[in-house]
C-alpha cells in the first residue's frame, strides 16, 4: 500500500508543526506575563520609560508583539513543510477516499 | 456637503460595496460549478493565505474590540491593553494546533462543517450530531443578536437614523450578500473589512498620539490623573491576577473550539496558504489589539470626559480626524461586526442544511433544492435575529462572551481529542459537551469568578473530565473510523 508511508509522513509532520506552535505559545505567555508582572509590580514612581511608555508595558506588549510576530514567521519558515492536503496527490487509487 | 451627510454617504458606499461583492461571489460560484454545498458553505476549499488570515481575524474580532474593549481600556488604563494582548497567539495557535491534519482529514471525509467532522470521527453517532448542531444554533443566535444590536447602534451613531431603521438596513445588507454569495462572499468581504479595521486602527493611533502631543506627554497626563492607569492591575486592582491569567483560556486557547473559526482551518487551498496566514494573522491581530486598546487608554488625555465608554472610539475619531478619515475609523467597528455576523450566519445555515437536513431529513436532495433551501435558511435566520435584536440589552461585550464560552465548552475537547486521541469515542464527546455547557452556564450564573478565575477554566476542566471518564467506561471507536483518521498505519 503506497498510501501508508505517505499518510504517516504527513501526519508526523503535522504533529511536529502543532508542537512547535504550542511551544511558541508557551514562550509567548511567559514573555508577556513575565515582563508585565515582573516589572509592572513595582511602585509606579519607580517605573522606567521606553518611547514614552512604562517599561513593563513596552517590553511585554510592544516588543513582545514584534518579537513573536517575527518568531511565528521564523518558525513557519524553518519547521513547516509544504505537504499536499489531498489524498489523491499522495496515494494512488484514492486510498483515503471514503 | 456637511459632515453628517458625508459620513452617511460614505457608509452607504461601503454597504454598496459589500452587496456588490455578494453579487460578484455568486457569479464566480456559478462559473466554477462543482458541488453546491462545498462551494456555497466552504468556498470550494480555495482560500489563499491573505484571505484565510483576514477571514480568521475578522471573524474572531468583533465590535467589542473597537467599542467595549477600548471603552474599558479608557477606564482601566494600560492593564486592559495587556489583557487584550493575550490574544496575540490566537491565530498561530488555532491554525497551528488544528493544523494541516485537520485540513487533510476534512478533505478525506469531505467535511463542510465542524459537526461533519465530529460525525465522522464519532462513528456517525446521532447524539453527537444533534447536540453539536443544537449548541451551534443556540449560541450563535445569541452571539449574532448581540452583534446586530451593536451594528445597528453604530450605524445609528454615524447616520443619525433611528435604531429600528438602522437595524433593518444593517441586517438586510448582511442578509443579501450572505444569501447571494455564500461563504465566498463572506470571506471576500471579511478581507475588505479586515483591511478597513487594520488601516483604521493605525490611522486613529497615529492621530491620537499626535493630538495628545506624543506618547510621553500622554503618559505623563495619565500619571497625573491616576497613576493606577499605568499599572498592569487597572484602577483599584480591577484586573486581578488569577482572572487575567485565566482569561487567556477564553480568548486565546479556547478559540480553536469555536466552530465558525475552526471551519476556516479546513477551507484553505494548500500548505502555503496556511503558512502565510499564520504570519499575516498574527501581525494583524497584534496590531488591532495593541492599537485599538492603546487608543482607548490614550483617549483619556485627549477627550477626558466620556460618559458612555462604549462610545470612546467614535467620539475620539470625530474629534481628532478629518471627516473622511473619521469615516474610515467609524467603519472599522462596523466592519468588525459585519465580518463576525456574516461568518456566524453562513455557519449556522451550513449546520442546519448540511448537518440536519442532508443527514437526517432528505439525504438525496438535489442541487437546486439545496440551493433554494440554503438561501431560504439564510433569510429566515436573518429575519429571526432581526426580530430578536429589536429590544436591545446594554452591554454588548458580556452577552458576546457568554456565547463564546458556551461554544468553547461544547466543541473544544470533542474537536481536539477527536483529532489527536484515538481512544476518544462518541459517548465521551457527548458527555463532554453536555457537562461543559451545563458547567459554563452554572458558573456564569452563580459563581462568576470561581477562585478568582474566569468560569471557562473550571468549565473546560469539567468538560475534559467528563470526556475522559465516560470514554474510559465505554467502548473504543470503530476500527474503520480509526483507519480513516489515522491513515493506514497499524504499528
Amino acid at each position: 500500500m503506497k498510501g501508508k508511508v505517505q499518510g504517516d509522513y504527513r501526519f508526523r509532520q503535522c504533529g511536529k508543526e502543532a508542537l512547535i506552535m504550542l511551544a511558541l505559545f508557551v514562550l509567548n505567555v511567559v514573555w508577556w506575563y513575565g515582563f508585565a508582572y515582573g516589572l509592572g509590580s513595582r511602585p509606579v514612581e519607580t517605573y522606567g520609560y521606553v518611547l514614552g511608555l512604562p517599561d513593563w508595558f513596552f517590553y511585554s506588549c510592544v516588543l513582545g508583539y514584534l518579537v513573536f510576530s517575527v518568531l511565528a514567521w521564523l518558525a513557519v519558515r524553518v519547521f513547516f513543510r509544504d505537504i499536499p492536503l489531498d489524498d489523491t496527490h499522495t496515494a494512488e487509487g484514492g486510498d483515503g477516499e471514503q | 456637503m456637511n459632515e453628517q451627510a458625508l459620513l452617511t454617504t460614505l457608509v452607504f458606499v461601503y454597504l454598496g460595496v459589500l452587496v456588490g461583492v455578494g453579487v460578484y461571489a455568486a457569479r464566480i460560484r456559478q462559473k466554477e460549478g462543482g458541488g453546491f454545498i462545498a462551494g456555497y458553505f466552504l468556498g470550494g476549499r480555495g482560500l489563499n493565505g491573505f484571505v484565510l488570515a483576514m477571514t480568521l481575524v475578522a471573524t474572531y474580532i468583533s465590535a467589542s474590540s473597537f467599542l467595549g474593549g477600548p471603552g474599558t481600556a479608557y477606564q482601566q488604563g494600560l492593564g486592559w491593553v495587556l489583557l487584550a494582548m493575550i490574544q496575540l497567539p490566537a491565530m498561530y495557535l488555532t491554525l497551528g494546533i488544528l493544523g494541516k491534519r485537520f485540513a487533510i482529514i476534512a478533505r478525506r471525509i469531505k467535511a463542510i462543517t465542524v459537526v461533519d467532522f465530529l460525525r465522522e470521527r464519532y462513528d456517525g453517532n446521532k447524539l453527537v450530531v444533534l447536540s453539536s448542531a443544537f449548541f451551534v444554533v443556540v449560541f450563535l443566535v445569541a452571539a449574532v443578536v448581540a452583534q446586530f444590536i451593536g451594528g445597528a447602534r453604530l450605524f445609528q451613531s454615524v447616520t443619525r437614523f433611528d435604531y429600528v431603521l438602522s437595524l433593518i438596513l444593517f441586517s438586510f445588507v448582511v442578509m443579501i450578500y450572505v444569501t447571494l454569495g455564500g461563504f465566498l462572499a463572506v470571506v471576500l468581504n471579511d478581507s475588505i473589512n479586515g483591511t478597513i479595521m487594520f488601516v483604521g486602527t493605525i490611522v486613529l493611533l497615529v492621530a491620537t498620539v499626535k493630538a495628545g502631543g506624543g506618547t510621553a506627554a500622554i503618559v505623563q497626563q495619565l500619571a497625573a490623573k491616576n497613576p493606577e492607569l499605568l499599572t498592569p492591575f487597572g484602577v483599584k486592582h480591577f484586573i486581578s491576577l488569577p482572572w487575567i491569567s485565566s482569561f487567556w483560556v477564553l480568548v486565546c486557547i479556547g478559540l480553536l473550539g469555536l466552530p465558525q473559526n475552526a471551519v476556516r482551518a479546513m477551507a484553505y487551498r494548500d500548505s502555503r496558504a496556511m503558512h502565510s496566514a499564520i504570519v499575516i494573522g498574527t501581525v494583524v491581530t497584534g496590531a488591532l489589539m495593541l492599537g485599538m486598546h492603546l487608543v482607548g487608554v490614550f483617549a483619556q488625555a485627549v477627550i477626558p470626559k466620556v460618559t458612555v465608554t462604549d462610545m470612546t472610539i467614535p467620539t475620539l475619531a470625530l474629534q481628532v480626524l478629518p471627516p473622511f478619515l473619521a469615516a474610515l475609523v467609524l467603519a472599522a467597528p462596523l466592519a468588525a461586526i459585519m465580518s463576525t455576523v456574516d461568518s456566524q450566519l453562513i455557519y449556522m445555515a451550513g449546520t442546519i442544511i448540511k448537518d440536519i437536513y442532508l443527514n437526517y431529513i432528505n439525504p438525496s436532495a438535489d442541487e437546486n433544492c439545496l440551493k433554494r433551501l440554503s438561501q431560504a435558511c439564510n433569510i429566515l435566520l436573518s429575519l429571526l435575529i432581526l426580530a430578536l435584536a429589536l429590544k436591545p440589552p446594554s452591554l454588548i461585550i458580556w452577552v458576546n462572551l457568554f456565547a463564546f464560552g458556551g461554544l468553547q465548552a461544547a466543541f473544544f475537547w470533542p474537536l481536539l481529542l477527536g483529532l489527536y486521541w484515538k481512544r476518544a469515542n462518541a459517548a465521551g464527546a457527548v458527555a463532554s459537551q453536555v457537562g461543559g455547557v451545563l458547567a459554563f452556564v452554572w458558573f456564569s450564573a452563580f459563581v462568576p469568578r470561581p477562585l478568582g478565575l474566569h468560569p471557562i477554566v473550571p468549565t473546560l476542566l469539567i468538560s475534559l473530565g467528563s470526556f475522559l471518564l465516560v470514554t474510559a467506561l465505554t467502548q473504543e471507536p470503530k476500527c474503520e473510523t480509526i483507519k480513516k483518521f489515522w491513515g493506514y498505519a497499524e504499528d
